[in-house]
């Protein structure tokens, strides 16, 4: 047998022949790893049956940029703007929990604090900016729509009290018309789990759903961090040597991140 | 095989992983690369929000916004989750996984187009 193959053979015996992490990580690290990977199947299959049934029902479905239209104090129309502040949130308190893990690779204990506390912060005006979105959502708008009998939503027009918008986007001005396919109709105004100003119903599910799972995603991270910062003001972490336990908090948060990436794609641009 | 070699190989498979990262070893330009990581995320993002006021067609749209967002996820991953820099071991056990999501995807974009076609002929 060569000397490389023996040398093979010893470096097999040592990574797979136990007593170690054939993965060079700890095991808390790995269980983080197991359970973000299955977390990701999770948010994978709601945003596949989303995208599912948004191109089954592809006429009907809401534009993001109709919809999401408030900043606050702007009046008028804004799209999209607040949505990619709250993305901007996001990556921000990424960048700060990473500068904590970093530092905490360095063993420096006050630097650990700071940067998990803004990251703390940035969680919070997130998941703010969330509930502010959910309101405006729910609330609708002034002009409302109109629910017809066969189901559909109507649109009325701005400036033009006798034309509506149907749901497969023609226009209808006669006066007789409209008021023929008003008859038995409902006036709404927002959206919740049955019936949706914007268009389909099933848009309001699929947003109040995969936000909502999103957002306690986002709470039940800041409640970690905040659990975490505790230890750091503690010293609990510098007592024991390393901060692993930053380290693992923070995969957790970074795919909180990640998450918000592809809803952020899937919902507010495509 | 030397001794060398068996107290190389020791030193790194079975060290302390808890400290997988000593201070000794830090590398002062983690700090620069994490901000590097942070303008390529912004600028993608801006560059997105931007792009989708224009009146690029649709389908190009979509691919630019999907190809986008998985440079994101990769960046995202690599880097503030230090993926990049783990074993091979444990980055093919993670990612190897997520091709199940592409077969997923394509099964049910195509009976996306099925859905609710009974209802519309025989309902």
């Amino acid at each position: 047998m060569s000397s490389d193959a023996a040398t093979l053979n010893q470096a097999r015996k040592l990574i797979w022949g136990g007593g170690t992490s054939p993965f060079g990580v700890s095991w808390g690290k790995m269980y983080m790893w197991i359970f973000l990977v299955s977390d990701a199947f999770t948010f994978s299959s709601l945003l596949i049956s989303y995208g599912t049934l948004r191109h089954r029902f592809a006429e009907t479905w809401p534009k993001a940029g109709d919809v999401f239209t408030h900043f606050p104090f702007v009046h008028g129309h804004v799209p999209l703007a607040y949505v990619g502040l709250m993305t901007f949130i996001l990556i921000m308190s990424s960048v700060t929990m990473v500068l904590a893990v970093d530092a905490g690779h360095r063993r420096q204990n006050k630097p650990v604090a700071i940067w998990l506390g803004l990251t703390i912060i940035g969680g919070l005006m997130f998941v703010g900016s969330q509930a502010w979105e959910w309101y405006h959502f729910i609330e609708g708008t002034e002009h409302g729509a109109y629910v017809l009998v066969d189901g559909s939503v109507a649109h009325p027009i701005e400036g033009n009290p006798h034309a509506l918008r149907l749901a497969d986007h023609s226009i209808v001005t006669d006066e007789a018309k409209v008021n023929s396919i008003l008859k038995g109709s409902r006036e709404i105004h927002g959206a919740n789990l049955t019936e949706n100003e914007y268009g389909n119903p099933l848009f309001a599910d699929f947003f109040f759903f995969i936000t909502g799972f999103h957002g306690f995603h986002v709470f039940s991270g800041v409640v970690i961090n905040f659990l975490i910062w505790l230890g750091v003001l503690n010293g609990t972490y510098k007592k024991r040597g390393h901060y692993e336990q930053v380290e693992k908090t923070g995969l957790y948060w970074h795919f909180v991140d990640l998450v918000w990436v592809f809803v952020f794609t899937f919902f507010y641009l495509v | 095989m030397s001794d060398k070699d068996e107290i190389h190989l020791k030193g790194y498979y079975t060290g302390d992983i808890h400290n997988q990262f000593v201070p000794e070893h830090y590398n002062p330009k983690n700090r620069k690369l994490i901000w590097r990581t942070f303008w390529i995320l912004l600028l993608i993002t801006i560059f997105e929000v931007s792009i989708s006021f224009t009146s690029i067609s649709k389908e190009i749209l979509l691919y630019t916004f999907i190809a986008l967002t998985l440079v994101k996820a990769y960046y995202i991953v690599g880097y503030f989750m230090h993926l990049k820099h783990e074993r091979y071991t444990l980055i093919y056990s993670i990612v190897l996984p997520f091709m199940l999501i592409i077969y997923l995807v394509s099964m049910a974009l195509a009976e996306g187009n099925y859905i609710g076609l009974w209802d519309k002929f025989f309902g």
